[in-house]
């Protein structure tokens, strides 16, 4: 894999007690550097814990493992050296605990005058969100590549490319698995235009042309709900498109002031939809309408088990209509990147340009709401 | 005098004439008439008389009817002088002697009238006798006289009987020729078409018939007037069918079977069928000029054609069947009713359809007059014919093509306004073609006012036709109240500043590559007129609406505000649209500009790089299109950027600079903090960055450089400089900040975005070495 670097890293070695900042509702913890890429630990299902990637071409990167203490408000952060250069994209393995994939600049020798690095390749890289963490595909300029990693050696083997043709110069900006029929689609997406592929041919399936304004940012799939996609993009727009028909979006929203740059669906509620912009915002909306529960959650009582709190009167209320929920403004910088926690599904953290990671909860009132 | 007037005393009349010589003391007599009034029992009716100021109760009055002498006397005594005494008494003693010799000449004289009434009937006693005698030989005489008459008249008893049995006989003789004479007669009139002679001696004759047809000679009388009757029916029914002749003949005829006996019911069907063969033919005319071929008579015509022939002869066989049938009762109105009913609606249809045809024309006033010509002819036979509903129907059919009219208005501003719109971006776009000054955008913005403004007026003239005094249907409550408010004030003009609005907001909903396709100088005049209409025009139109339609309707009106609101929404949204679209063509040169160069590989900058150059021209072109197009006032700026640029530049680029790049090039640890804290201190006020603009140039632009700068940042962020792509970047920001100050409301946004994309820069460059500021402005200036 050119560029990129797994990292089997034994977790948890060295113990570096942050600099938590805790407040009522969002913890605030800096990485004391430029930074844009954020990820959960994706296979971590107990521990609320984020990996943030910093980007500096002047010191040693560090890849911090922060850990999210969620009854006493508490971050703590591991760090691993990352030295081979600023990292650009983060990703975990769905599978395995212990593995993990960034994007970087390797950062070349010093010459007369000018520094000389080598380009920015791949711009990001996106497991199978099911399976055992063995498919990874990542985007370079305009190629699509499918890696298949072997667990035994630690070689990663090129499975089958794809690559987009046209005039100009065509390169991707995103790139995302879709986690249903059976991970065998990826969408992309490039300037202004979002593309569907089968893994298994390396085909387009599907092209929204135009589907924003201006330049496609991100993009995430519905996880309940198949055909479902979100996107954002410089336009200031985020939009939901069903992907049988790719000539108009099913729904619009247009809350940020500047380009959007990522858009996250809550991984067990899908109406809760998250975003991160350069106006230095991040919004949680609910989408309830186009959601997998457009009346609300049908409850089982087990699924309630582990709730302390049951309030059945709530359940006779209207349900929530589509829109704003809130909107963060902890950040002073622009939002590159935001992700839910793995474990937590009412847990969130955005990342700013200036290193700053906040930690959000879901407001209570909406999450038992939601629940009940 | 005027107690002698008054007093009805039996004596008094003839007193009058003795008393002519005295009258040198009336004083006198009053007192004495008053006395014997006071005898007579008058006192009460005489106290108007009386002098006033006496008590009547005055037992010292003397005339008075309580006198006491006693107390007179006493009262005389105590009160006054011998003297007075004494006059008082030769003044009683006259009065009685003159009250003496009243009483004498009175006795007199009545004494005098009874001898004289003696005389009198004595001698009428002595006429009385001879008158009875007279009386006696009267009565004698009268008793012969009695007596001859008597005779008389028994003699002649017997001859006045006789002559009065001839004259019997000679009346029922005269009858009985003319029932002898009836066929022959009847023949002659039928033969001469003198049918309503020929019916009357029928009538005359049939009830004899009828009752003597027991006797033979009768009998064939009777069955000859048969046959004839039934040929005259017969014939009177032949004309009948013919029909030829027009509808009171036909009435006649009807009139005449009637009289004949014939059974009405029959004849009332056979009438009607024969009316609706008429009226059809009318209807059938209306529809062939209806017809496809091409000269069909205008709208006015052809109503005057329907109203004429169809709704006339509808009247007169309502009339006459009214005339006719009247016996017929309930039964026989609703016949009518029906029929009525029936060829009414035939008839609507072909007016609607020719109507219809009308509804794209333009010339409402030939519309109206037709309508009016429409509905007032059909108010006729709406008064006969109530219940067949047809005036209702009429006005049905007026109201909704007064509707669709508004409709068609409605129609015809939109589409005045998007040709408006067509017009303009010609205009817009022509001037670039033949290089020259294209016309000003104030102009076109006034051009465009003007003729919607027109248009509307122009519409309201037309549609207020409807509510023309003298056009019948203009006092229906309709037209009165539900027309004005809610078709012209609500439908046409409320209908088009809101379709005007949306019109105008769905050039910011489109896409971005469609918007791109919208000139933005187009946005920016839409929104002027926009808030136009918000301040002025809105206001203007409507109360030219309510004034030309004073709406007596009290149904909910769309406020002015409301109007007033959207439209000023409609221009902020606009205006924001503009910033938008014109902030993306700068941000696109800078981000070309910065994805597109190799920063690691460039040279030393020599200049400043031409899309810098490009950006300030842009933007002072956009100034000029702003302002220059008078469409927004200038707006305020901050009071410090009125001084030269270059001051405020060394500030930037000497302390600020510096301040803000040192810690980046100690190779300590802990400067990001310091930086970071820098920055966060920077951006203690949030740059909202596609914020809503106000409506003024100086609000314009910095949103537009805004948008610019921040795009420039991101884009700086994503790549990695070399030391001399830092130095270009400084440069170029040098440059902008140079140029851009003076289009923004506060320079210090511009210092804080430039400082931004630099410190940016900076931290994507592995060898930070900043330019001495000084060749900075060397560069800057010579470039």
């Amino acid at each position: 894999m050119r560029g990129s670097e797994q990292d089997h890293a034994a977790l948890g070695s060295v113990a570096v007690a942050g600099l938590p900042v805790a407040s009522a509702e969002a913890s605030v913890y800096h990485a004391c550097s430029a930074a844009r890429a954020l990820t959960p630990q994706t296979a971590e299902t107990d521990a609320i814990r984020f990996l943030v990637g910093t980007q500096s071409l002047k010191y040693d990167n560090q890849i911090h493992i922060i850990d999210f203490d969620d009854e006493n408000n508490i971050i703590n952060k591991n760090v691993l050296l990352h030295q081979v250069g600023e990292i650009w994209h983060i990703s975990a393995s769905p599978a395995d605990k212990g593995v993990l994939a960034t994007c970087y600049n390797k950062r070349g020798g010093l010459g007369s005058g000018s520094s000389v690095l080598t380009r920015v390749l791949p711009l990001s890289v996106v497991w199978e969100p099911t399976g055992d963490g063995t498919r990874v595909v990542s985007l370079a300029d305009n190629h699509l590549l499918l890696w298949d990693l072997q667990a035994s050696s630690s070689r990663a083997l090129l499975a089958s490319s794809a690559s987009l043709e046209g005039k100009g110069q065509l390169r991707f900006t995103s790139g995302r698995w879709s986690p249903h029929h059976n991970c065998t689609q990826v969408a992309t997406a490039n300037d202004t235009a979002v593309r569907g592929w089968d893994t298994r041919s390396m085909r387009q399936i599907y092209c929204m042309e135009n589907a924003h304004g201006q330049l496609v940012r991100d993009l995430d799939f519905n996880p309940n709900k198949q055909y479902y996609l979100a996107t954002c993009g410089d336009d200031c727009k985020v939009k939901f498109w069903d992907t049988r028909n790719v000539t108009e979006p099913v729904r619009s929203l247009e809350e940020h002031s500047h380009w959007v740059w990522n858009v996250r669906y809550n991984h067990s509620h899908d109406q809760l939809v998250l975003t991160g912009s350069s106006d230095s915002r991040v919004i949680l909306s609910n989408m309830v309408s186009i959601s997998s529960e457009p009346f609300g959650h049908l409850v089982d009582d087990d699924d309630l088990s582990d709730q302390e709190e049951r309030r059945p009167e709530d359940k006779s209320q209207e349900p929530p209509q589509d829109g704003v929920i809130a909107t963060y403004e902890e950040h002073e910088d622009s939002v590159y990147a935001v992700d839910w926690s793995s474990a937590d599904p009412w847990l969130f953290a955005s990342l700013s340009y200036d290193g700053r990671l906040v930690i959000n909860r879901v407001p209570r009132a909406l999450k038992y709401h939601i629940l009940l | 005098m005027a107690a002698a007037a008054a007093g009805p005393g039996p004596g008094s009349g003839p007193g009058d004439s003795p008393e002519g010589p005295e009258a040198e003391a009336p004083e006198r007599r009053r007192k004495a008439h008053g006395m014997l009034k006071l005898y007579y029992g008058l006192s009460e009716g005489e106290a108007a008389g009386r002098p006033p100021g006496s008590d009547p109760l005055d037992p010292t009055d003397l005339n008075g009817a309580h006198f006491d002498p006693e107390v007179y006397l006493d009262k005389l005594r105590r009160e006054c002088p011998l003297a007075q005494l004494m006059d008082s008494e030769t003044d009683m003693v006259r009065q009685i002697r003159a009250l003496d010799s009243d009483m004498q000449t009175l006795v007199y004289e009545n004494y005098n009238k009874f001898i004289s009434a003696t005389d009198t009937i004595r001698k009428m006693k002595n006429d009385f006798r001879k008158m009875e005698d007279e009386m006696d030989r009267l009565a004698t005489n009268m008793a012969v006289i009695t007596d001859f008459s008597a005779r008389i008249s028994a003699t002649l008893q017997d001859r006045h009987e006789r002559i009065t049995k001839l004259a019997g006989v000679h009346a029922l003789l005269r009858k009985l020729q003319f029932l002898f004479e009836l066929p022959s007669r009847l023949t002659k009139c039928v033969e001469l078409g003198a049918y309503g002679q020929a019916v009357r001696y029928q009538g005359r004759a049939r009830a004899v018939l009828q009752q003597y047809q027991h006797l033979p000679s009768f009998r064939a009388i009777q069955d000859d007037c048969q046959v004839i009757t039934a040929r005259l029916a017969q014939q009177l029914r032949q004309r009948f069918r013919e029909g030829g002749s027009g509808a009171p003949e036909q009435a006649e005829c009807v009139e005449l079977l009637l009289a004949l006996g014939e059974p009405a019911e029959e004849l009332c069907e056979e009438f009607l069928a024969h009316a609706r063969g008429r009226l059809e033919e009318e209807l059938r005319s209306l529809e062939a000029e209806l017809g496809p071929s091409p000269p069909a008579p205008d709208v006015l015509e052809f109503t005057d054609h329907g109203g004429s022939g169809f709704v006339g002869g509808l009247c007169q066989v309502a009339t006459a069947y009214q005339e006719l049938f009247a016996a017929q009762g309930p039964a026989g109105a609703e016949k009518l009713a029906a029929f009525a009913q029936e060829l009414g609606g035939c008839y609507f249809a072909l007016v609607e359809r020719r109507l219809a045809q009308e509804q794209g024309g333009s010339d409402n006033s030939l519309l109206v007059r037709a309508l009016d010509r429409f509905h007032r002819r059909l108010r006729a036979p709406g008064a006969l014919l109530a219940a067949a509903g047809l005036a209702d129907a009429a006005t049905e059919i007026v109201e909704r093509v007064a509707r669709e009219r508004l409709g068609h208005h409605l129609q015809g501003l939109r589409a005045a306004f998007l040709s408006c719109l067509t017009d303009v971006r010609q205009a817009l776009a022509a001037p670039r073609l033949a290089g020259k000054e294209g016309p000003g955008l104030a102009e076109l913005l006034a051009n465009v006012a003007s003729s919607i403004l027109s248009h509307i007026k122009a519409s309201l003239a037309a549609v207020h036709l409807f509510t023309a005094k003298e056009v019948s249907f203009s006092n229906k409550p309709y037209f009165r109240g539900e027309f004005c408010s809610q078709g012209v004030r609500e439908g046409l003009i409320v209908g088009f500043i809101r379709s005007m609005c949306q019109t105008a907001q769905s050039f910011c909903d489109s896409p971005g590559e469609k918007g791109g396709a919208t000139p933005p100088a187009l946005l920016l005049l839409l929104s002027r007129l926009c808030l136009d209409y918000e301040t002025a025009t809105i206001s203007y139109i409507l109360t030219l609406t309510d004034e030309q339609f004073l709406v007596q309707d009290q149904s909910p009106v769309t406020p002015v505000s409301t109007l007033c609101a959207e439209a000023r929404e409609t221009a902020r949204r606009l205006l924001t649209h503009y910033v938008k679209v014109q902030g993306l063509v700068i941000s696109q040169m800078l981000r070309k500009s910065v994805e597109t160069r190799d920063w690691l590989s460039t040279l030393e900058p020599r200049n400043v790089r031409a899309v810098m150059k490009r950006v300030v021209e842009d933007t002072t072109a956009i100034d000029v299109q702003v302002l220059v197009g008078l469409l927004y006032e200038e707006g305020v700026r901050k009071a410090q950027s009125s001084d030269s640029s270059k001051r405020t530049f060394s500030v930037y680029s000497s302390s600020r600079q510096q301040g803000r790049y040192a810690p980046s090039y100690t190779p300590s640890a802990p400067m990001d903090t310091n930086l970071l804290s820098n920055i966060q201190k920077l951006f203690s006020e949030r740059i909202d960055v596609f914020s809503p603009v106000e409506f003024n140039k100086v609000s314009v632009l910095t949103g537009i450089i805004k948008i610019s700068l921040k795009t420039l940042l991101e884009c700086v962020r994503l790549r990695t400089f070399g030391r001399f792509g830092l130095q270009q970047v400084q440069v170029d920001c040098h440059f902008l900040q140079l140029y851009l100050w003076r289009f923004v409301a506060d320079e210090e946004l511009v210092h804080l975005l430039l400082d931004e994309v630099v410190a940016s820069a900076a931290l994507r460059c592995p060898d930070p070495v900043p330019m001495e500021p000084s060749v900075v402005e060397v560069i800057c200036e010579r470039g």
